[in-house]
């Protein structure tokens, strides 16, 4: 008897017992991701930081080093983010309004965005190994006098789209997992805050793109 | 009932629009010799860019206000991050101090400390 008077009230089944609401649930989920999120944009503002330092202290060297990157691989990987981040939010829409075939279609061509962004970054490091552009021993810079701080640039390169990387692959993970529960049925129009929170991640890491690419590709290109 | 505000499609298609409009003028300003304004110029789009993104595709603009405040404080955080650390290490050579000591820079600042003071 006292099981069936605690479970006599009605809910969504997608609804936490507790939360009052799905938009309680919803604003809750929505506000851990951000406060996660604001944790990565300190995490990549470390980085940031010693970006502006060094390039504070040696702008010639930044400058000169910038002009070896690949500027059409590095827009073409912005334009392929872009898309993948509206497609992104093609599949939330579609989540929202519990469409799963629609979520479904576009997780993939967000995931192939993706892949597709990963495979012109690997051909951009492999580029950098053929032209001795990766810090240590076989480094080698034009200008011999910029030959050290050279170093510092390409190793903020490396660490910095590495790191971004890195998170893209998290990103594709995350994605087969929301996959496989638009799949399975868990994500119904109800219960759309997994695929929302993890297209707040996606977002977030287009975001940290869109600053790398002007600082790290454009800067001294008119030199 | 939705527990969430859906936002129309041809609003994500039109940040797309002006995300990819902002991406090509940002790389054709860069051929352009602006000076010190090529790096407000790229950093002014990016944040516009980030801005838009963070409004519409993370839905923020929609968001209640204590996720908007969380969001801010991101910011509040990095800024911190950046001008305090920034405001150290730029005034170190302004000393007039122990000049004789080596540089805060490891493989020494590329312009002369003259040139620092006097900016």
């Amino acid at each position: 008897m006292p099981e069936a008077v605690l479970h006599e009230h009605h809910h969504p089944p997608a609804l936490a017992h507790h939360f009052e609401n799905l938009e309680e649930q919803h604003t809750a989920a929505t506000l851990g991701m951000w406060v996660f999120l604001v944790t990565e944009v300190l995490f990549f503002g470390g980085l940031f930081m010693a970006y502006t330092l060094y390039r504070h202290w040696y702008p010639a060297a930044f400058m000169a080093s910038s002009h070896e990157l690949d500027i059409t691989l590095g827009a073409t990987n912005t334009a392929v983010l872009i898309v993948s981040s509206l497609t992104m939010a093609l599949a939330v829409h579609a989540a929202q309004e519990g469409e799963r075939g629609k979520i479904m279609f576009f997780l993939v061509v967000t995931m192939i965005l993706g892949l597709a962004f990963l495979g012109i970054k690997s051909v951009e490091y492999m580029d950098k190994f053929e032209h001795h552009h990766v810090p240590g021993a076989s480094f080698h810079f034009d200008d011999p006098a910029l030959q050290q701080p050279a170093q510092i640039f390409f190793s903020l390169y490396f660490v910095m789209t590495g790191l971004h990387a890195l998170h893209m692959i998290v990103g594709l993970g995350l994605m087969t997992w929301m996959f496989i529960w638009t799949k399975n049925g868990t994500i119904t129009k109800d219960y759309s805050s997994p695929i929302e929170i993890s297209g707040l991640y996606w977002h977030f890491v287009d975001i940290v793109w869109i600053f790398l690419f002007p600082l790290l590709y454009l800067l001294g290109r008119h030199i | 009932m939705s527990a969430t505000h859906i936002v129309p499609k041809k609003i994500y298609f039109a940040v797309f629009a002006a995300l990819m409009v902002f991406t090509a003028i940002t790389v054709a300003v860069s051929f352009v010799d602006l000076g010190p304004l090529n790096t407000v110029v790229a950093l002014g789009i990016a944040i516009t860019k980030a801005t838009l993104v963070v409004l519409y595709f993370m839905h923020v603009k929609y968001s209640p206000r204590l996720t908007k405040l969380v969001v801010l404080s991101s910011l509040f955080w990095l800024v911190i991050l950046l001008v305090m650390t920034m405001g150290d290490y730029v005034t170190r050579d302004w000393r007039t101090y122990g000049m004789n000591q080596p540089h805060s820079a490891p493989y020494g600042i590329e312009r002369t400390i003259a040139e620092t003071v006097n900016l």
